[in-house]
């Protein structure tokens, strides 16, 4: 296997890793109107993620440098003409991050606490309900291609990307995230939250099998491949089994089978993109593959030895953190008269 | 969409636009960041001294700095996400032209520091009643090594556009090609903006320290523990003073070696001289081209650029001429009067941060507490005189390399995305604009609450706080 393979799978493993994680708080954030009856309730809900979901973010930081350090072409290309949904995907993620870690804070400065504390409600709501929807934009945009000239330079304007493949790739992400978000709120909930959240994940997850289906037909049709194949057909069983796990209340065996379908879902993409990264709809030559958008071999090599001694020491210390907050919380977590 | 932008909008630059949005976002950053990078030491130090003392006080102080340290911690972050994609988004050709390189360090500093900060912060803000005392206080340290890490590898890449170093061109590709990752690494640059802007970093977050510690001690409240922090703040900002002083030589030795028009430019000196003055104040003519009148203290640029008192530094007109040969027609100055200034009041102001502390410490000797009224101001008000000085030094370090983007390689002007339009930078400035701006009202607000907050009724109920700390702390 080449070194710009290796890279492929490694830069996939990171988007998968990245949508795996933050996909459930996305999904949790987006439930807060739902299930959050009061604040105790939208605390616990908060909490669920509360230690969490930094370092679930900064996956994406990880697989965008890693991007621009093994293919600068793509990095370039990408994010250039992707730049008004990226701006709205950084805006949203701002919003949310400050949200989370001053929501609670409105009393130390004598605001009305009610009012402060359902503005960064909204705003955790919106920041992640947007970059739910948007990555899904963006990447069946990304499998789909984009017009690029000759300098593998975008062509086309925002409305370019809201064609009904990449709206259908947006609703995707948005509904499997929040069901996502929902089986794992069941997982770490107890009471009648998790009643609610278990209820809430069979609803969504219904529309989003229909959706997901849909999508992964369209995809298959058009870049066949068998990889792709094998991967969507486990995203589809997996996915309904894991809405029957849920609605027998098995929500462990639930959130296992969600993160198996996000894994095979997303790896689907990445199956049809392969050997393209960012395929050109004007000109099949335009297209930028792994060859022509990698870096030097050189480069390659010292990062392939990075991520080999870093990647297992990361899981191995994110893994000992979940550990450390596997407790289920509830409403009797929430100390009385605390903020 | 093009054809329906006004001619306005049409004429809007995508160049000058970027160049405003890069600044703005990355001064912005960097008012965070050096917080974060000195307080997290403070706090663990406070933290350890807490576990090996059991001194109630130490723990008091953890608390009440790491709160500050965690309000803070969390625009650094937020803030560094755009730092992250800009360089795609409006600097495509920069990144076509040097990601084989430049991307390395920032991959890495993904995989070996930002995963590390943001998984032990949070086990160190939810982990109090969940870890061990020892282990939790590993966290925190585990925490400071991912900062500086972090730090490093960014100042690595930034000092390749300083000065480039490790690399090919690759002509066929017309791109620069890594060849050399240590050489990229031991970046002459790099090993001296490290302790310099770590040191810098250190000042500040005393500075910090000291301001709070004096709101509280002018009003009397917590004196003991405050009596403490104060003293503690104000040695680490001298401390830092004399390393940011001691590497900031070292880092003039390096530019005048790598970027001699830096040098010329900080110091607004036109010919070669040998020896050279150094001026504290110079009025040249309005094109910027030649100098009318100055104050000036013999042979000291000399020995700054060189370490001897009689050696030769070369002046901007020399430098130009030898650069329109080597590089073709073009103006290889940067703008010489913010650079001159930058450079006068980054140095200014830390001095000034240095004599305060200095000051301070000399009037609080010997556990002397009854100050003045105005000595106490002056402490509250120092906090952002070497936060100031920081931006400076990174202005006259960024501004001062123009017009190169990468030096001697790649000018600004060739950096920029091709594809994208004026409107849609003028979008994203006036977006990040808004944001940035609401954030630092409610960030300040929070912050000076947080400060004010007396230590004692904070954390006095232990037991309770430490259940409520977790939710109020990270929320
Ligand atoms: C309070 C902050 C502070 C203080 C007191 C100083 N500096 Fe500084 N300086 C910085 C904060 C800073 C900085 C913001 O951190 C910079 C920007 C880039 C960097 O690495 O550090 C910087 C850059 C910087 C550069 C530019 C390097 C380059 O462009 O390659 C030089 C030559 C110096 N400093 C030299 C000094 C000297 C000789 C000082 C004192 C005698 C000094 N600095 C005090
Ligand atoms: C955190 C401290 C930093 C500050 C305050 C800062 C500030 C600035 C400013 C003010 C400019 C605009 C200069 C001009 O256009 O005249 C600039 C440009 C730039 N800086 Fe920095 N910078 C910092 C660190 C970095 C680092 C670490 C990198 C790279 C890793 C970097 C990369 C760039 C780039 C790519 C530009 C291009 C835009 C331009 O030259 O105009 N900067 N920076
Ligand atoms: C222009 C280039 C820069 C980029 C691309 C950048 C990127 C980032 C990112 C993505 C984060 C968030 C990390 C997280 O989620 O934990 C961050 C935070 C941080 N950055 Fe920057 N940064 C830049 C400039 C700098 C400079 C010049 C320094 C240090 C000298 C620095 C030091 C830090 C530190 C220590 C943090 C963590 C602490 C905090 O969040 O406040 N950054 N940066």
């Amino acid at each position: 296997m080449q070194l710009n393979e290796i890279w492929f799978l490694i830069v996939g493993f990171l988007f998968i890793g990245y949508f795996v994680l933050d996909g459930f708080d996305f999904g949790v954030g987006m439930s807060l109107p739902f299930l959050g009856k009061d604040d105790t309730d939208r605390r616990v809900l908060i909490n669920t993620i509360g230690p969490v979901w930094d370092l679930n973010e900064t996956w994406v930081l990880v697989a965008g440098a890693s991007l621009f350090a093994a293919f600068p072409e793509w990095y370039a290309s990408l994010f250039s003409g992707f730049y008004l949904p990226l701006l709205l995907i950084l805006a949203a993620l701002i919003v949310r991050g400050v949200a989370f870690e001053y929501r609670g804070k409105g009393h130390t400065i004598g605001a009305n606490e009610d009012r402060w504390k359902a503005t960064f409600d909204w705003m955790i709501v919106i920041g992640s309900a947007l970059p739910a929807l948007l990555w899904g934009v963006a990447f069946a945009n990304i499998v789909q291609g984009v017009p690029l000239n000759a300098a593998h330079i975008y062509t086309g304007t925002l409305f370019t990307l809201l064609n009904p493949y990449g709206l259908l790739g947006g609703l995707v992400t948005l509904t499997l995230f929040w069901t996502h978000g929902l089986m794992f709120i069941a997982l770490k909930t107890d009471g009648d939250i998790k009643e609610r959240a278990t209820k809430l994940g069979t609803k969504v997850g219904m529309v989003t099998t229909l959706l997901a289906a849909t999508f992964l037909i369209w995809t298959l049709i058009a870049h066949f491949s068998v990889l792709g194949f094998i991967l969507s057909a486990i995203a589809a069983v997996t996915l309904i089994a894991g809405l029957f796990a849920n609605h027998f209340k098995r929500e462990g065996i639930a959130f296992s089978l969600i993160v198996v379908t996000i894994i095979t879902s997303v790896g689907s993409l990445f199956a049809a993109l392969f050997p393209n990264v960012f395929p050109s709809t004007t000109e099949a030559a335009y297209s930028l593959t792994i060859e022509n958008a990698s870096s030097s071999e050189y480069t390659l090599t010292v990062m392939t030895w990075v991520a080999v001694f870093m990647i297992p020491l990361v899981l191995l210390y994110q893994g000992w953190t979940y550990w450390v907050f596997r407790k289920r919380i509830s409403r009797k977590s929430i100390p009385a008269g605390a903020h | 969409m093009h054809s329906a932008i006004p001619a306005v909008l049409a004429e809007l630059s995508p160049l000058d636009l970027s160049r405003w949005q890069f600044g703005l976002t990355t001064v912005y950053h960097f008012l965070f960041v050096p917080l974060t990078i000195g307080m997290v030491f403070l706090v663990a130090i406070l933290q350890t001294a807490w576990v090996r003392t059991n001194d109630e006080k130490f723990l008091k102080l953890t608390k009440l700095f790491g709160k500050i340290f965690l309000i803070n911690f969390a625009m650094g972050v937020v803030t560094g996400i755009v730092q992250e994609f800009q360089f795609g988004m409006n600097w495509s050709d920069y990144s076509r032209f040097v990601g084989d390189i430049f991307g390395a360090p920032l991959a890495m500093e993904g995989l070996l520091a930002f995963f590390f900060e943001a998984t032990f912060i949070g086990l160190w803000i939810f982990g109090w009643d969940r870890l061990s005392k020892k282990l939790h206080l590993a966290t925190i340290w585990m925490t400071a090594l991912g900062v500086v890490l972090s730090a490093y590898f960014i100042l690595a890449a930034n000092s390749f556009m300083q000065n480039p170093v490790g690399f090919e061109i690759n002509e066929a590709k017309n791109r620069a090609e890594l060849v050399d990752i240590g050489a990229v690494l031991t970046n002459i640059v790099a090993l001296n903006q490290f302790p310099h802007t770590v040191t810098a970093s250190f000042m500040f977050a005393g500075a910090v320290m000291v301001s709070i510690s004096a709101y509280h001690l002018k009003r009397a409240q917590a004196s003991a523990a405050m009596k403490t922090s104060l003293r503690f703040g104000l040695w680490t900002v001298i401390v830092g003073g004399i390393g940011t002083v001691l590497s900031g030589d070292g880092l003039g030795l390096a530019m005048v070696q790598t970027q001699p028009m830096k040098m010329a430019a900080a110091e607004a000196l036109y010919n070669t001289s040998a020896p050279a003055s150094f001026s504290i104040f110079t009025w040249g003519t309005p094109d910027g081209k030649s100098e009318l009148f100055s104050v000036r203290i013999p042979n000291l640029l000399s020995f700054l650029s060189t370490h001897t008192l009689d050696g030769q530094v070369e002046g901007l007109n020399d430098l130009q001429s030898q650069y329109l040969a080597a590089y073709g027609p073009g103006d290889y100055m940067p703008t010489i009067w913010i650079t001159y200034w930058a450079f006068r009041w980054m140095i200014g102001l830390g001095m000034l941060s240095m004599l305060i502390a200095a000051v301070g410490l000399w009037m609080t000797r010997k556990g002397n507490l009854t100050l003045p009224k105005w000595a106490w101001n002056v402490a509250i008000w120092s906090a952002p005189i070497p936060v100031l000085g920081i931006s400076l030094g990174w202005m006259f370090t960024e501004m001062g390399r123009q017009p190169w983007l990468v030096f001697k390689l790649m000018k600004t002007a060739d950096g920029i995305s091709p594809g994208i339009n004026g409107v849609d930078v003028l979008i994203s400035l006036i977006v990040f604009t808004a944001i940035y701006g609401i954030l630092a009202v409610v960030e300040m607000k929070l912050l000076l609450a947080a400060a004010q907050q007396g230590i004692d009724e904070s954390v006095s109920e232990k037991s309770k706080s430490e259940d409520s700390d977790k939710l109020a702390v990270a929320y």
